[in-house]
């Protein structure tokens, strides 16, 4: 089985928001980046698989130089390669296009991606790859098993959950649940030595249509203070919910 | 060149976000001097969508369709897109729209924008405010093609109604075996509760209330307010609580009109997971909780002497209200 882990680089949760060339761009000064949440859990479901069922796990990324430290890190935690397509990943569908290709071109059985990445939100990215390909797809998966070409799976619904069951060759949208936060891995010494010798591939992006673009950013107004109400002056609270508020 | 819904129908009624992404259409067309179509998958009674605007249903009844798969439902979104010739796709953010949205994207070769809050920015050419960052900054984003797909954050616009003549018409698009290659076996659903995705209200507690045995007080609240339940990140990880209740940047994105904060201290991750919410309430006894610099209304003090006296107030409030 060959699985493709797609990471995006994200801003650490943390990390403080602002931007800059006249709110055109994101601020990188002081920003530490990370292996995006919801791809992390699928990663180390990945390398479940590799461990459990002799499975081959690439990591790829559509990004610049910059982020090869975070595709090194994945390797670290135990990926056999990695890929780079390098390209400014200018929206969700530009990413797409280069992932169906590497996809099309590595002969993946499962590509696993982040349901959303927590930088742009966009959460299209493993649902254009599907449609790009043709491919199965389950978005919100939180449960995933493999036997042979068969697929279970798990998908987060509103309000409770469903069991699937699909074929390989399989694209999902990942989240926690994959894996639970406990399980995730820290890269250990022996992990971080050996990822300096794996192979990191550097595609050249193929041409895709700019169907979007992120033209400016904007903060939130800043909040007016909390308003204080008195523990035993709990009748306030309704009267300000009921009357100021209007939410109850 | 009509703008088309994908109005959300199950367990015999629409989905309010149907209500609200009518209320939007509306609008928008009233901008671009045009009609709101809506489509429907097995639906009932339809006729409520004309309090909101709602020009045209084109009607979708096929038992293929009888459970949601994406596939599928894609599939009918961009044949009623293309029968209209529809420029503009409006879905909202439902975790099965989400699911459809970026299918129907590439099958109209359209450009997506994603957690889209607030009318378009401008029309021409199109611009529109979104979400990100999760819910630390706005994006505004252009699309430029000629079809244009946008998804609708929760609780974002409002309902608002516009009354409209309906026309109803029987739709039968062409629904092919690979459509069904993800297959539903079974669905699993919390019933008798609130989910946190359809509430109006939501009570969320965290680690100040000690241990899972003091819960009682939380659902007790939340069964008053006919709220859901939610916790902190911390709670769901110590098995507190189950993980469908975990809200904040890595769990469930909460966007309500009302938010109750029990003892949650107020994490950079739980407050981006939940800002979109309108109103925040903190209960917390710790003043320098940094809870409290985000929220509306807050009070400092022991939960454990505030909760059960909210209930008794709410229930007060609720017998006088009803």
């Amino acid at each position: 089985m060959k699985i493709l882990v797609c990471i995006s680089h994200v801003p650490d949760t943390t990390s403080k928001i602002n931007f800059v060339n006249g709110d055109s761009e994101f601020d990188t000064n002081g920003v530490q980046y990370v292996i995006n949440p919801n791809d992390e859990f699928g990663l180390t479901r990945a390398i479940w698989f590799q461990e459990q069922q002799g499975a081959t796990v690439t990591v790829v990324n559509v990004g610049g130089p910059e982020t090869e430290p975070t595709l090194r890190k994945a390797l670290a935690i135990g990926a056999n390669e990695a890929i780079r397509v390098n390209a400014t990943p200018t929206d969700g569908f530009f990413v797409a296009k280069q992932l169906a290709e590497v996809i099309k071109n590595g002969g993946y059985d499962v590509i696993i991606a982040g349901k959303e990445s927590l930088d742009y939100n966009g959460g299209m990215v493993p649902g254009m790859i599907a449609g790009i390909l043709g491919y199965n797809f389950l978005n919100s998966c939180t449960n995933l098993t493999v036997d042979g070409t068969n697929v279970k799976a798990v998908r987060e619904i509103d309000g409770g959950k469903e069991t699937v069951a699909t074929t390989l060759p399989l694209i999902i949208g990942g989240q926690k649940g994959l894996v639970e936060e406990k399980d995730l891995r820290i890269p250990n010494m022996r992990g971080i030595m050996t990822a300096r010798t794996k192979a990191l591939t550097i595609l050249e992006p193929v041409d895709a249509t700019v169907n979007t673009k992120a033209v400016k950013f904007e903060k939130p107004a800043p909040k007016s203070a909390v308003k204080l109400i008195a523990a035993d002056n709990l009748d306030e609270l309704i009267n300000l919910l009921h009357n100021e508020a209007k939410v109850i | 060149m009509s703008i088309l819904i994908y109005a959300e129908y199950a367990e015999g009624k629409f989905k309010k976000v149907a209500f609200e992404l009518a209320s939007y259409a509306k609008k928008v067309a009233e901008s671009l001097g045009t009609t709101v179509t809506a489509v429907t998958v097995n639906a009932g009674d339809v006729s409520e969508l004309s309090k909101y605007g709602v020009d045209k249903v084109l009607k979708v009844n096929n038992d293929q369709l009888s459970g949601f798969t994406a596939k599928a439902y894609a599939d009918v979104i961009k044949q009623a897109a293309q029968k209209e010739n529809v420029k503009l796709v409006l879905l909202s953010s439902t975790t099965d729209s989400i699911y459809l949205s970026s299918l129907v994207a590439v099958a109209l070769e359209a450009g997506y924008a994603s957690n889209v809050v607030g009318l378009p920015v401008s029309t021409s050419p199109f611009q529109v405010k979104r979400n990100a960052f999760s819910n630390k900054a706005f994006n505004i984003t252009e699309i430029a093609t000629d079809v244009k797909v946008l998804g609708l954050a929760k609780n974002s616009y409002g309902i608002f109604e516009t009354p409209s003549t309906l026309t109803e018409e029987d739709f039968n698009p062409t629904i092919g075996d690979n459509d069904f290659g993800v297959k539903v076996e079974s669905v699993e659903k919390v019933s008798g509760k609130v989910s946190i995705a359809d509430a109006d209200i939501v009570v969320s507690a965290g680690r100040g209330l000690k241990g899972p045995e003091n819960w009682g007080m939380v659902e007790e609240l939340a069964t008053v307010l006919g709220a859901a339940t939610a916790c902190s990140k911390p709670v769901s990880d110590l098995g507190w609580r189950p993980h469908g209740e975990h809200v904040g940047q890595t769990g469930k994105p909460v966007a309500t009109n009302l938010y109750i904060a029990i003892g949650i201290s107020g994490a950079i991750q739980h407050i981006a997971g939940i800002n979109s919410s309108k109103v925040k309430v903190v209960i917390n006894s710790d003043p320098e909780a940094p809870f409290f610099k985000v929220a509306d209304y807050g009070i400092v003090g022991d939960a454990f002497e505030i909760v059960p006296q909210l209930i008794e107030k709410f229930k007060a409030f609720k017998a006088q209200n009803s």
